[in-house]
């Protein structure tokens, strides 16, 4: 028995190994995310001929641990824009407050109320990529891909993505995570290209997103049924933020062999 | 067991994982960083020099690993223009690697432009430029963008000047150059067809004797065909290259934008 | 010249509750030849008289672009503008590498006001020596700001700074109503005429000491409305609108109106 106080209860050095310091200090060189933690899943969204949808589903993960099952992805700003959030969640929660932050200081620089002159979502785009590539130079990343909703300078729809590490693109429609593989290819079905997105109605743009957000939930194991879906107009955002996934048809699966226990 | 009660763990007894505890060695090395910073886009530019004309050439599939991020994602910019639009430019930078590189690259390049053209009331010369961007690349020697740049526009006397970077800054001025995803597969076809490397006259004879195939200068539309070619070639065998080419043309009367399909597979 | 005890610096009040460095910078602005700024619904002009120091030397520029969509006129300390014009240069390429637009006019208008404040409150610096006119378009349309050395801003419908001003502002205000529905070629007109009001007798506006500068909003043919950039006209750019304001043009308005829209081109 180790009668110093100090030593109770400590693990034992020939046991464990020697104390590693760089897992817990608060001095020497300052500790980066190095991988994400409570991550959510991928987020979808396409444009159509007054706008832009897009859906994520409520889950933030821990791992395989379904932990959160309850977490809004995607946040509106300044009433005219949606940011979707994938990865990291408690990035997306910084970033949120970071945007809270911007939204207050543009109603501050503009009180006209007439809702022009705001930052407009190719606005906001460029900004949060700045942001983001900022952080990847500091190697700091924030360890998110993002997509954004609204509207351009022109007031025509606008969509785009950015990453973890600045890179940013447009598309008639997007998604990032398993959506880039599972989603995008059915959105594109529909919206190919900017004039075959320009031709899509609101309805049918939400039942691409539906159908989409149903396909993943059926093959991306971290995935929920109960979802976002936010559509961006010029009116502004109608978000509903607690739907559930509906007409699912699991007759798909019994066809699928070779990861179970079934024999034949 | 007597070291199980030792009283002066630092002899022999066994140690505890104090804080404070001297280490004696990294436990398995230096912690590495997981983050890497870099990823490559994929694409492929391309620039050719003419008498009175440069073009510059790229497609616009933006990939990451097999995904195809975006259908149209511009790889050609104008710079220094008075506006946002640049509908005054002259230059044109094209590039190619990592596109968030590329990115703040050519806002950058195009930042100093309009500073140039700000404090000396006139616009920056091709040759100025050209050396300018490779101090900006040389400026980040040791975290480098990650990008193969080209450089296009017309020289001091009228004539079509192409200058291509590797990502710290080497640079040179060129006749044609390929960069990207597939410059291993354009560049011999340019240099075939642009400086007639391994052409010769025919019946000039053998060895020593054999004469090149003397070198004259494209025609635009000559050049606007290899750009094609060369294009139609590289997406037939590089899977990070399609979907769409875009074309600038810079002669004195300004710069011509062209936009051609490509295979979408 | 009248002096007093609290005069030495910027950071005392006076018993009076007055700051005379402050007010002897704003008397620097009258020193300076007078520059006239109106804005309508769609345009905002900038006209101003330039001097030479001599016979023999050049005329002193009194009208600079800051970006696509702002320019300023100056009265007073021409040094102490520059230092204004290259931050307000900076600030606007920042945004724009941030937002992606224009900076706001007001904005940019605020940040110098604040800066030019801080002069006025810190021992043993001097507050600017110059007044501004600010003009320029932004999402809500023209707007004219004016900028006193005291750090002090404000929106204007049309405004006069520097020598014999006042005389300008009496036109401006007795014109008032008409500003907000006139054109471009209308509201440089108003522009100089208010300018005339200010010559000392025997001097008249010249193409060699006049400047003027327009940034306003086009109607696009689609209904939506489109920024025109920032321009200074000077020399032989404005030798019509200056005939078009003679004092015998006053009768054939019309034809100068042709005469102006030229000049555009």
């Amino acid at each position: 028995m180790d009668h110093r106080p100090q030593a109770w209860g400590r693990p034992r050095d020939d046991v464990y190994g020697a104390y590693d310091h760089s897992y817990f200090q608060n001095t020497g060189p300052r500790q980066a995310t190095q991988a994400p933690i409570v991550t959510g899943t991928s987020v979808i969204a396409i444009k159509y001929k007054d706008g832009v949808v897009m859906a994520a589903d409520n889950l933030a993960s821990y791992g395989s641990l379904a932990r959160f099952p309850d977490v809004k992805r995607l946040r509106v700003f300044l009433d005219s824009s949606v940011i979707g959030f994938s990865g990291d969640v408690s990035d997306m929660q910084f970033l949120d407050r970071h945007l809270t932050e911007l939204s207050i200081d543009e109603a501050y620089e503009d009180p006209s109320s007439d809702n022009k002159g705001h930052l407009n979502a190719a606005n906001l785009h460029k900004y949060l990529q700045k942001f983001l590539y900022k952080r990847r130079n500091d190697f700091d990343p924030l360890w998110n891909q993002l997509l954004i909703a609204g509207f351009d300078g022109d007031a025509k729809p606008y969509l785009a993505s950015v990453d973890l590490r600045g890179t940013s693109f447009t598309s008639p429609s997007l998604a990032t995570g398993f959506g880039s593989a599972l989603a995008q290819p059915i959105m594109r079905r529909y919206a190919a290209t900017e004039e075959d997105a320009a031709k899509l109605t609101r309805e049918q743009a939400v039942e691409v997103v539906k159908e989409c957000m149903k396909v993943l939930y059926y093959r991306d194991a971290r995935s929920l049924d109960r979802y976002s879906i936010a559509v961006v107009t010029k009116e502004g955002v109608e978000l509903k933020e607690d739907e559930q996934l509906e007409k699912q048809s699991w007759a798909f699966a019994e066809r699928i062999k070779g990861y179970g226990t079934q024999t034949v | 067991m007597a070291a199980m009660f030792s009283q002066n763990p630092l002899m022999n007894g066994p140690n505890y994982s104090f804080n404070d505890a001297p280490r004696t060695a990294a436990p398995e090395g230096a912690r590495q960083h997981r983050f890497d910073p870099y990823t490559d886009n994929g694409g492929s530019t391309l620039a050719i020099a003419g008498a009175d004309f440069t073009i510059m050439a790229g497609d616009t599939r933006l990939t990451s690993g097999y995904s195809i991020n975006s259908r149209y994602h511009p790889k050609l910019f104008k710079i220094g223009g008075t506006t946002a639009d640049q509908k005054d430019a002259t230059i044109v930078l094209s590039v190619v690697g990592f596109a968030a590189d590329g990115e703040a690259l050519k806002e950058r390049l195009d930042a100093i432009c309009k500073m140039y053209r700000y404090r000396h009331g006139k616009p920056m010369s091709v040759k100025a430029c050209a050396q300018r961007l490779s101090t900006i690349l040389y400026q980040k020697r040791f975290f480098p963008y990650y990008v193969y740049a080209i450089l296009g526009g017309l020289d001091e006397e009228g004539k079509g000047a192409v200058y291509s970077y590797d990502p710290v800054g080497s640079y040179e001025r060129e006749q044609c150059r390929a960069g990207g995803a597939a410059a291993s597969l354009i560049m011999p076809f340019l240099d075939n067809q642009v400086n007639f490397k391994n052409q010769y006259e025919p019946g000039s004879g053998v060895g020593h004797a054999l004469q090149e195939r003397e070198r004259k200068p494209l025609t635009r539309s000559e050049g606007e065909i290899l750009v094609k070619d060369a294009f139609d070639g590289a997406v037939e065998r590089h899977i990070e290259v399609g979907d769409g080419l875009q074309m600038m043309v810079i002669t004195k009367d300004g710069i011509e934008e062209i936009l051609l399909p490509l295979k979408k597979d | 010249m009248f002096r007093n005890n609290y005069d030495n610096d910027s950071v005392t009040f006076s018993p009076q509750g007055r700051i005379f460095q402050v007010e002897y910078a704003a008397e620097a602005v009258k020193q300076g030849s007078v520059v006239v700024g109106i804005a309508s619904k769609t345009h905002a002009v900038l006209v101003a008289i330039k001097r030479n120091a001599e016979e023999l030397s050049s005329y002193q520029k009194k009208l600079f672009p800051i970006d696509e969509h702002v320019g300023i006129a100056i009265a007073g300390l021409t040094s102490d503008a520059r230092v204004l014009s290259n931050f307000m240069k900076q600030q606007c390429l920042g945004h724009r590498l941030t937002y992606g637009r224009n900076m706001p006019v007001r904005t940019l208008v605020d940040m110098i006001g604040s800066k030019a404040q801080i002069n006025t409150q810190h021992y043993g610096k001097r507050p600017y020596g110059v007044g501004l006119l600010v003009a320029g378009v932004d999402d809500h349309g023209p707007h004219l700001f004016e900028f006193q050395p005291s750090g002090m801003t404000e929106e204007m419908v049309a405004f006069a700074i520097g020598a014999r001003s006042q005389m300008a502002r009496t036109y401006l205000e007795k014109n008032l109503e008409a500003f907000a529905d006139c054109g471009r070629e209308e509201l440089i007109r108003h522009g100089l005429k208010a300018l005339k009001e200010s010559l000392v007798q025997d001097r008249e506006l010249t193409i060699d000491n006049t400047s003027v500068a327009i940034v306003g909003v086009e109607k696009q043919e689609d209904g939506t409305t489109k920024p025109q950039p920032f321009k200074v006209y000077d020399g032989q750019d404005v030798s019509a609108w200056i005939e078009s304001v003679a004092d015998n043009a006053e009768a054939a308005p019309a034809a100068a109106e042709g005469d102006g829209m030229d000049v555009d081109s």
